[in-house]
């Protein structure tokens, strides 16, 4: 059986609608009271299940750290800054609650700094490991990019944590910025993430958020732009196991004219209860003449049992784009696809171990961190042996 | 030596209205080294012969019996039958994004033969394959089929019939879409496959064209789900001059 669903909007239908202000976006604020715990029917938190935040809403200060492991580059810094100097610094301000309890309550944050003109040719690499669900972690972070360089940032996830942590990555103006995050947690792990960019004039980003593990995972990836001529690019990987929750909400906000944003986000399921929820909002507001935004999300539902949620939204301000389009699909195994495969002696279980790794594959071979497109492969191929490589005894 | 034997076969497929049967009683033998035309209008059940021979579970097969030397084809899996020996040359190659043809060919060569080809004799093959049938040296990195115009498509089904070298090949209307120039190539290599000793051909077209590229040993006229004549290559060349007329007036009628 197929499950197919395609749908592209027409521009024409919502020229008509004249909004100042996003409604699938509350605005930015570090005040708490702006951002009051949600009862689960509001918009952004209706697909969550909050009871499994396990009170990170109502979060108090902690002292719990994830232990970092960083490896550095030369000329690249990380240093410990206070929250009202991460502000003057211009990081973007939190657009949910856990963002603004991570600010409220970390105590600080780090920066992270690439200086202008300085082109790495090595990643910069920041490992976090939690020990344990039972400790509570804020996490606020700035990335910095300065003017005119060129950097890989890769933040890696392990273990298990209550996490939520806003991260703001500014791009200066024409450098070029690579920001990997790998949620690769325990079964327990809660994790609540939000990484907003802030592309300058000229400058390009690519943002890859890749989420296998935990039980609950929920990510923002939200891009805006400080001048004309920027793009950004966001792709996301996931895989949800049985009763995983994963959820990444995407916020293209066009507020300058000729950007680019183009997103592909891919992710499989399998067992029961596995979730995963994919919510892609694109703002085209009215300045943002001759912009050209085009946003993608696949499903693969590989077993019966999983649900897989799949909202773009877009709002548009003015028509005088260059383009605008998304297209959303879940579907199960493409039995044409298998039969083509079997048909050349492949057996059925090596078809769809084929099948997923070309779904997969070329989404990684995007992702340009060659040190991570081996380990990212071995990660499909090991939740992959949980199913589908299990000869199927429920074939369908 | 192969021969493939099909003896009263019955298949029906789904539709809303219940079960339809298309083939009503197909026999047909392809004896060692023999090489078969099937011609017929569309509609015919042409197309359901061959995805049923391979075993496409859309058709069910409700009579009659397909075997490959002796072997029951019809109580073998997809890949099981493949494996001993059967292609099909599709007529509408499918899309599989992200699995390169390289991995593809060494992955369907390694199911057929049970193990991995030499690395470096594989190469050359593929190599010379894609080479004789005016495919780029770089269509190895492409997705299957993702984005190959129709040419390309057939052409790349008769590369994996070289490779895979079955006992028999079912080429499914393998000509319906080629300019000459492709044809010519994709009826090449059709030939330097039954150049070999003992492979069997059934192909199936709606048109004579090709036939006058492969030289077929019988031809069968195929109309309404059976077979309503069959005869030496002469009978392609009165297809030709005369077209199904004949055949649809008797059926209707």
């Amino acid at each position: 059986m197929t499950v197919t669903d395609t749908a592209r909007e027409s521009v024409e239908s919502m020229l008509e609608t004249k909004r100042t202000e996003s409604h699938l976006n509350p605005p930015p604020s570090y005040d708490l009271a702006d951002h009051p715990a949600p009862t689960g029917r509001e918009e952004i938190w209706r697909f969550t299940p909050l009871k499994r935040l396990r009170g990170i809403l109502d979060g108090e200060a902690s002292e719990a750290k994830l232990t970092w492991e960083t490896s550095l580059p030369e000329g690249v810094t990380l240093t410990e800054i206070s929250a009202a100097e991460a502000a003057e610094i211009g990081e973007l301000a939190p657009n949910d609650r856990p963002s603004a309890l991570a600010v409220a309550n970390a105590g600080g944050a780090l920066l992270l700094d690439v200086p202008a003109d300085l082109e790495l040719d090595e990643p910069v690499w920041l490992r976090l490991h939690g020990d344990s669900v039972d400790d509570l972690v804020w996490g606020h972070l700035v990335i910095r990019i300065g003017r005119f360089s060129k950097a890989t940032v890769v933040l890696e996830h392990t273990g298990s944590a209550r996490y939520s942590a806003t991260t703001s990555v500014l791009v200066g103006d024409g450098a070029n910025a690579n920001v990997l995050t790998l949620q690769d947690w325990d079964d327990d792990a809660v994790h609540l993430g939000r990484d907003a960019i802030l592309v300058g004039r000229d400058a390009s980003v690519r943002h890859t958020a890749i989420s296998f593990g935990g039980d609950l995972v929920r990510m923002h990836a939200n891009v805006e732009y400080a001048g004309p001529g920027g793009q950004a690019e966001l792709l996301g990987l996931y895989f949800a196991d049985e009763g995983q929750h994963i959820e990444h909400r995407i916020f293209a906000d066009h507020n300058e004219p000729r950007t680019k944003s183009n997103v592909i986000y891919k992710g499989a399921l399998q067992g029961q209860g596995a979730h995963t929820v994919w919510i892609g909002n694109v703002l085209i507001r009215k300045v943002a003449e001759g912009i050209e935004t085009y946003e993608e999300n696949r499903n693969l539902v590989l077993t019966e049992g999983c649900h897989a949620d799949s909202v773009p939204n877009l709002e548009i301000e003015t028509g005088e784009i260059e383009g605008a389009g998304h297209a959303s699909a879940t579907a199960r195994f493409d039995d044409e696809q298998l039969f083509y495969l079997q048909a050349r002696g492949i057996s059925e279980a090596e078809s769809r171990r084929l099948v997923v790794h070309g779904f997969f594959n070329d989404l990684i071979r995007k992702v340009g961190v060659p040190e991570l497109e081996e380990k990212l492969m071995a990660t499909v191929e090991e939740e992959l042996s949980k199913n589908v490589l299990r000869p199927a005894e429920d074939a369908s | 030596m192969s021969t493939l034997e099909i003896k009263d076969l019955h298949v029906s497929v789904k539709t809303e209205d219940g079960p339809k049967e298309i083939l009503k009683g197909v026999t047909l033998t392809i004896a060692d080294g023999e090489t078969h035309a099937i011609m017929g209008p569309n509609g015919s059940g042409k197309s359901t012969l061959a995805y049923s021979i391979a075993g496409h579970p859309k058709y069910t097969v409700t009579g009659g019996t397909v075997t490959l030397d002796g072997d029951d084809v019809l109580a073998m899996s997809v890949d099981e039958r493949a494996r001993a020996g059967l292609f099909l040359a599709m007529q509408y190659p499918v899309e599989v994004p992200g699995v390169s043809v390289s991995n593809f060919l060494r992955t369907a060569k390694t199911a057929i033969d049970g193990e991995a080809p030499k690395l470096r004799h594989w190469v050359k093959d593929v190599n010379k394959a894609l080479q004789d049938l005016n495919l780029d040296p770089t269509f190895g990195q492409r997705s299957v089929n993702e984005g190959f115009s129709g040419g390309e498509k057939k052409r790349h089904e008769i590369a994996q019939l070289e490779l895979l070298n079955p006992k028999i090949a079912v080429l499914d209307e393998t000509d319906s879409g080629l300019d000459i120039d492709a044809l010519k190539i994709v009826s090449e290599g059709v030939n330097r496959f039954r150049a070999q000793e003992g492979k069997g051909v059934l192909l199936i077209t709606h048109y004579t064209r090709i036939l006058r590229y492969i030289t077929p040993d019988q031809v069968h006229v195929f109309v309404d789900g059976k077979i309503a004549d069959q005869g030496g290559p002469e009978l392609a060349d009165q297809l030709e001059a005369e077209g199904y007329d004949k055949y649809l007036t008797k059926t209707t009628v």
